[in-house]
């Protein structure tokens, strides 16, 4: 166990190592089933790396990522099915468009700190999802937008396509982090006023913290949109399937940690797979179930547990 | 307009459950719908096994979520407050027993949509010359009388002005021989009596489903950040104001838009009054 944990600690050899291993795995594993949950987890690690970017290195907890999840979901839609721009363009549009909605929404909600914040951002997603269920002309409302022919049609081509992306997000925030920036990020984490007061624009290093989130949320949003090929309202910009979740699994993962998302995503995935069956419906039962102990008995998560037992 | 005013009264009623945790707790309560939910369901089943009159069963749905706070708050939030977690954790707990009682519901009370239909449901007054739903007027009336005696409780009663005390500084109250942990049960179960209490009353105009708590639960933040944070007569302001702005965004724009206003008029009040429109902080 501790070997492992030594070498887990080494972040790039472990991340290489786990990358070979998910590369391999369809080539030997035909099960589209299997290939189908693995998909999801690497969706949910994009979602829970870009949300912990922000709200684990960043602090700035956010209830609201739907709104860049749905937005860019929305936008790579639309810009195909009434402006016929390829799907291909249109992720890096959906990156660019949640990425833009983030700016004026972040210029907002960050005048105000912590629990404020959080359920700002949570509001500015209703509205969101209020516009694009209303505005039926444009956006088809409720009835939602059907993809007949998404990017891809094959299983696998879905497994690399958001491997790709999961790749590109974690190397994204791990340079992001030891750069400057990164630096200035957990500065303003660990105390606002004194990051301030060290000459650091909090606001704008916020907003850019939230910007690069926003963007790979929105390509996930895109991926989504084509995996399932269908998207509504209510499921990009739902509250508990999208924002409350994303939360969830970097609390349970480890808030501000790397491997925090994969590990959360893994399990959530996992459980809630598991138990739908039994619970059909009700299957986010077990995600207020999780939260609840999760928050009593591992308040820093499964990573940020094992490593403060560790490091004794 | 007058109906705006009338379902504000009963906005206030949530919101001043959810501000009054809030003050005593700084911690916002994202399960508070979820409690309106359920006491929504507590009438709905009085009146469906037994005949119960929506407004009679009061006596029963602010006993059950007064007992359903102490619990939640001594098992679940109490210890995970007193390790000092984070902000954002104690919100997301609370986001967490929202799911669960959400979603309890839908495997208990099946997801149909249900009404409690009375005699008096549709029945209207005509106050100078303008008709007035009848259940609308005294769920306003009730609700303002149910302010009033929290009012009088937490200014005139020995454990009210321990609760004002613990709102303003909790450990200057624990020093004087409070005891805190006490204090704040009771305000987390007179928060949730108070939302129950706003179920028995919204029953007879409104019908219950599992998902109904999530909009109350915004519907109240929004109340509480218009009127101010921790403010009684804040949340008075703020439910009145959200519920006229919907009623007239509901027949001058269109019904499907009038929440979006809601939110509108939040985040303007955020840009341009952080401190809500009765402007006391307590940040």
């Amino acid at each position: 166990m501790s070997k492992l944990i030594h070498i887990l600690r080494d972040e790039t050899k472990a991340s290489l190592l786990i990358l070979i291993i998910a590369a391999i795995v369809p080539l030997v594993i035909r099960n589209a089933y299997f290939l189908h949950l693995i998909i999801l987890i690497m969706l949910w690690t994009v979602l829970g790396a870009s949300w912990n970017l922000l709200g684990g290195y960043t602090g700035q907890v956010s209830f609201g990522h739907a709104a860049f999840f749905g937005m860019g979901a929305y936008a790579a839609c639309l810009l195909y099915v009434k402006l016929g721009v390829s799907l291909w363009i249109g992720f890096i549009a959906a990156g660019i468009a949640g990425a833009l909605i983030s700016l004026p929404i972040g210029a907002i909600c960050f005048r105000l700190k912590g629990p404020y914040f959080a359920l700002s951002v949570l509001a500015f997603s209703e509205v969101l999802r209020l516009i694009i269920l209303h505005w039926k002309s444009f956006t088809e409302g409720a009835v939602g937008i059907l993809l007949i022919d998404p990017v891809l049609s094959s299983k696998t081509g879905y497994y690399y396509l958001i491997l790709a992306i999961t790749v590109l997000t974690m190397m994204t925030v791990s340079y992001v982090l030891r750069k400057r920036m990164g630096y200035y990020f957990l500065a303003i984490r660990e105390d606002e006023d004194a990051a301030g007061a060290l000459g650091i624009f909090s606001t704008r290093y916020k907003l850019v913290a939230l910007g690069i989130s926003a963007f790979f949320t929105g390509i996930t949003g895109a991926f989504f949109a084509n995996y399932t090929n269908y998207i509504d309202p209510y499921i990009v910009f739902s509250i508990g399937d999208v924002s409350i979740a994303m939360v969830l699994i970097v609390v349970l993962g480890g808030i501000g940690t790397y491997w925090g998302p994969l590990i959360g995503s893994v399990i959530v995935v996992l459980l809630s797979e598991g138990f739908r069956n039994i619970f059909a419906s009700a299957s986010l039962l077990i995600y207020g179930a999780l939260i609840i102990i999760v928050i009593m008995f591992l308040p820093r998560g499964i990573v940020g547990n094992i490593k403060a037992r560790y490091r004794k | 307009m007058v109906s705006g005013i009338l379902v504000g009264g009963l906005y206030a009623l949530i919101a001043l459950g959810m501000t009054m945790i809030f003050g005593v707790m700084r911690i916002v309560n994202l399960a508070h719908g979820e409690f309106l939910m359920v006491g929504m369901y507590v009438c709905f089943w009085l009146f469906k096994w037994w005949g119960i009159d929506p407004y009679l069963s009061l006596i029963i749905s602010i006993p059950t979520l007064f007992i359903l706070g102490v619990l939640l708050q001594r098992f679940i939030i109490q210890p995970v407050i007193k390790a000092q977690a984070p902000g954002e954790n104690q919100i997301l707990l609370t986001a967490g027993i929202g799911l669960v009682l959400t979603n309890l519901a839908l495997v208990l009370c099946s997801p149909n949509y249900y009404t409690v239909l009375t005699p008096y449901s549709n029945a209207t007054v005509l106050v100078e010359k303008i008709s007035v739903s009848l259940p609308m007027l005294w769920n306003f009336i009730i609700s303002f009388g149910l302010t009033g005696l929290l009012y009088l409780f937490v200014m005139k009663t020995d454990v009210g002005s321990s609760i004002r005390a613990v709102a303003q500084n909790p450990d200057a109250a624990r020093l004087m021989g409070i005891n805190t942990d006490r204090i704040t049960i009771i305000t987390f179960a007179i928060g949730s009596a108070l939302v129950g209490a706003a179920g028995s009353l919204f029953m007879p105009i409104y019908y219950v489903f599992p998902a109904i708590g999530e909009i109350f639960t915004l519907k109240a933040f929004i109340v509480v950040v218009l009127g101010g944070m921790g403010s009684a007569i804040g949340s008075l302001v703020g439910g009145l104001t959200l519920g006229v702005v919907e009623s007239i965004g509901a027949a001058y724009i269109s019904m499907g838009l009038k929440d979006g206003l809601g939110f509108i008029i939040f985040v303007l009040v955020l840009i341009f009054k952080p401190s809500g429109l009765v402007g006391k902080t307590r940040f």
